[in-house]
């Protein structure tokens, strides 16, 4: 094994010179590194201290420990209920918002991506794509508060409807998160897109009028040749936007409702509020951890292969 | 297993904005027929299929499968199935699987497909292949997993579209015969796209020859061959050696024609009776097997005078290759019996012989680019 490792990194450097293959080997060492690995084994060890005023850090009361752990699923000693009612719904509620959110996605980029892939040709498929991607030029705080203004009290659709007489109270669309699921859903239209219109778009066109000729209806064409072939790609669009929507906090903060907090919410609360790091780095660490669970256990249940979504 | 249709083209045109693809076409496929298109790439053929098989609307004309006017049937509606060029077999699927797609369309249960998908895997010869992927196969197996996922949705034309052309000869030639045997099997009508002469001649019932969009010729292979309509089916289909000139005088049957190898007699084609008067263009075509050495000196219209430029040996047959006079390419083939030499080395002059019933005078045209 070492020996081919050696051998390995000499072929490696033959290839690419001396001076790229230090850069590229330092330069993704360093990233890997310094930017991924040692910040997150910081979390993960805040995670098991105790939160200590300063004076006593290093002392003989900061040891390891899993009250910041405990403290997610019963909350405070002596908490009449026995467990963290509301840190724990608002777990549970965050990662089903985000599946809800990725699902919802994956609805409307598919379509979108199919006819970009299969359907449009030249200059017009141009013309599209720039439209799809020329709102991200705008950052994302404004895009959520354009949002707001779309769906607030006297916004935009609350006044045609009422212009149109069709209802006479404005609808709270904040209130009761459409607002929310909409901005999140809309900021990660992107993500889903392109790797399923990567994924579409070296689907062979003679397959699916293979298809058709054998008599197949739409709907049978993409459950059976399409998005078996589109895997990989529905994978990783929805690997990313289900990750970035459960750990989203600007869209939360500015569209949700009063009444709906995001997990990342009470992080930053953890982290910044309350000043408890050990406490939000816990937090932290549970959001990261059960993300993946979910999906590797999704990628499981449709049998994906880790090595197919870097296609 | 369905008895096949026939199929009708009626006054077809395809026209893709100002480019037309097909231009009045008109053909009658009768039922049960090996038929096929033969052409070089970009004359139509493959518009043709597309028409048939519903992926294309005529422009203009007709379509009738059956009996039955196609218009505004799709493609998962017609008694059709098409095999396309690149087979597109799903790689996602297990042979078996890809052969029962049309069934699984129709909701048969999984049993019932299974059952058919082993008859037919049977059929092809790989009975024991059906679990396998088809990136698994060779590419003749492939080619008869094509065929047989085709003719499990049942068709009543079955559409092929240059199916053999990824597969190397001796493969290619081995597959026309199962083709064709499997074709004679199943009684269906079989319409085949090529731009293989070879194997348009050997398989089909009947040929239809295209260039540009036109119908030159339809007719069975050896009529194609022996009697062609036009310029371009003349040198298009087999190896023909052409000579333009001008007639010079006209027979019952015969004309004959000043070339610039001298003055030829040879039979006037059935297409071209009465269309040929002294004084026209015409070409004037001789096969090379037609051709063979005449004795030295005598003279005639059917003689020609030329220089042994190479000659190849290849086992049964050589051919030679000369130039005539004002540098006419004329090739001669030979057939070989026995080792001697024929005194046909490299800067020979030799005198050339051939039966005017076996070249073919017709009105100037344009010729296949191919060679």
């Amino acid at each position: 094994m070492p020996m081919t490792l050696a051998k390995w990194f000499k072929g490696f450097v033959d290839r690419n010179g001396i001076g790229m293959a230090a850069f590229m080997l330092i330069g993704v060492t360093v990233w890997i590194l310094v930017l991924i690995v040692l910040p997150q084994l910081a979390m993960v060890d805040f995670s098991f201290r105790h939160d200590l005023p300063p004076g006593k850090v290093g002392g003989p009361e900061d040891v390891y420990t899993v009250t910041n752990y405990l403290y997610f699923i019963f909350g405070n000693p002596g908490n009449p209920d026995g467990y963290n009612a509301v840190d724990v719904l608002v777990f549970g509620r965050t990662l089903l918002a985000a599946l809800f959110v990725t699902a919802f996605n994956f609805v409307l980029c598919y379509p979108i991506a199919y006819y970009l892939a299969q359907v449009a040709r030249g200059g017009w498929a141009r013309v599209l794509a720039l439209s799809l991607v020329v709102p991200y030029w705008i950052n994302e705080i404004l895009r959520a508060f354009a949002f707001r203004v779309i769906f607030g009290d006297i916004g935009l659709i609350n006044t045609v409807l009422k212009q149109l007489g069709l209802i006479d109270n404005s609808i709270d669309f904040i209130r009761a998160d459409v607002a929310l699921y909409a901005g999140l859903g809309y900021a990660y239209v992107l993500l889903m897109v392109f790797p399923l219109y990567n994924a579409i778009e070296s689907l062979d066109r003679n397959q699916i009028e293979a298809a058709r000729d054998m008599g197949a209806s739409w709907w049978r064409i993409h459950w059976r040749i399409v998005m078996p072939f589109a895997k990989p790609g529905i994978t990783s669009g929805c690997t990313m936007v289900f990750m970035l929507a459960s750990g989203a906090l600007a869209a939360p903060q500015i569209l949700g409702g009063p009444s709906s907090l995001w997990f990342t919410q009470i992080i930053y609360q953890g982290f910044f509020e309350y000043f408890n790091w050990p406490r939000g780095a816990a937090y932290a660490i549970i959001l990261l951890v059960s993300c993946m669970a979910i999906v590797l256990g999704m990628m499981k249940l449709f049998r994906v292969k880790m090595g197919e979504i870097g296609r | 297993m369905k008895a096949g249709v026939g199929v009708e083209l009626e006054n077809l045109w395809v026209r893709f904005g100002d480019f037309v693809a097909v231009r009045d076409a008109s053909v009658k496929i009768e039922q049960g027929e090996f038929f096929s298109f033969l052409g070089p790439s970009g004359c139509g053929k493959t518009t043709i299929l597309r028409t048939v098989s519903g992926f294309q609307e005529p422009s203009e004309g007709r379509v009738l499968i059956g009996g039955q006017n196609m218009a505004g049937i799709g493609p998962n509606k017609r008694p059709t199935a098409l095999i396309f060029q690149n087979l597109a077999l799903f790689p996602l699927m297990r042979v078996w699987e890809n052969i029962a797609f049309s069934m699984e369309v129709k909701g048969h249960p999984k049993e019932a497909r299974r059952k058919r998908a082993d008859e037919l895997l049977e059929l092809i010869a790989l009975g024991d292949q059906g679990d396998k992927f088809v990136h698994e196969l060779s590419g003749g197996q492939r080619q008869r997993v094509a065929v047989a996922r085709a003719l499990a949705a049942e068709p009543q034309v079955l559409l092929l579209d240059e199916p053999l052309s990824a597969l190397d000869l001796k493969l290619r030639q081995h597959m026309r015969t199962e083709l064709r045997a499997i074709q004679k099997r199943v009684g269906l009508t079989f319409i085949y796209i090529t731009h293989d002469q070879g194997e348009a001649l050997t398989m089909s019932d009947h040929v239809a020859v295209m260039r540009e969009g036109v119908i030159e010729q339809i007719g069975d292979g050896k009529t194609i061959y022996g009697d062609p309509a036009t310029a371009f089916v003349a040198s298009f289909v087999g190896e023909n050696n052409a000579f333009a000139g001008t007639v010079k005088s006209i027979g019952a049957r015969h004309a004959v024609i000043a070339t610039g190898v001298g003055n030829l007699r040879a039979r006037i084609a059935t297409a071209a009776r009465g269309a040929l008067k002294p004084g026209d263009s015409a070409m004037l075509f001789i096969r090379p097997e037609a051709l063979d050495i005449a004795e030295t000196g005598s003279s005639g219209d059917n003689r020609l005078v030329g220089r042994v430029v190479n000659e190849e040996f290849e086992g049964q047959s050589s051919h030679v290759f000369l130039e005539g006079a004002g540098g006419a390419a004329i090739k001669m083939s030979l057939t070989n019996r026995g080792g001697q030499s024929r005194g046909t080395g490299a800067g020979t002059e030799l005198t050339l012989g051939f039966d005017p019933d076996l070249a073919v005078a017709l009105p100037s045209g344009a010729l296949s680019a191919e060679e």
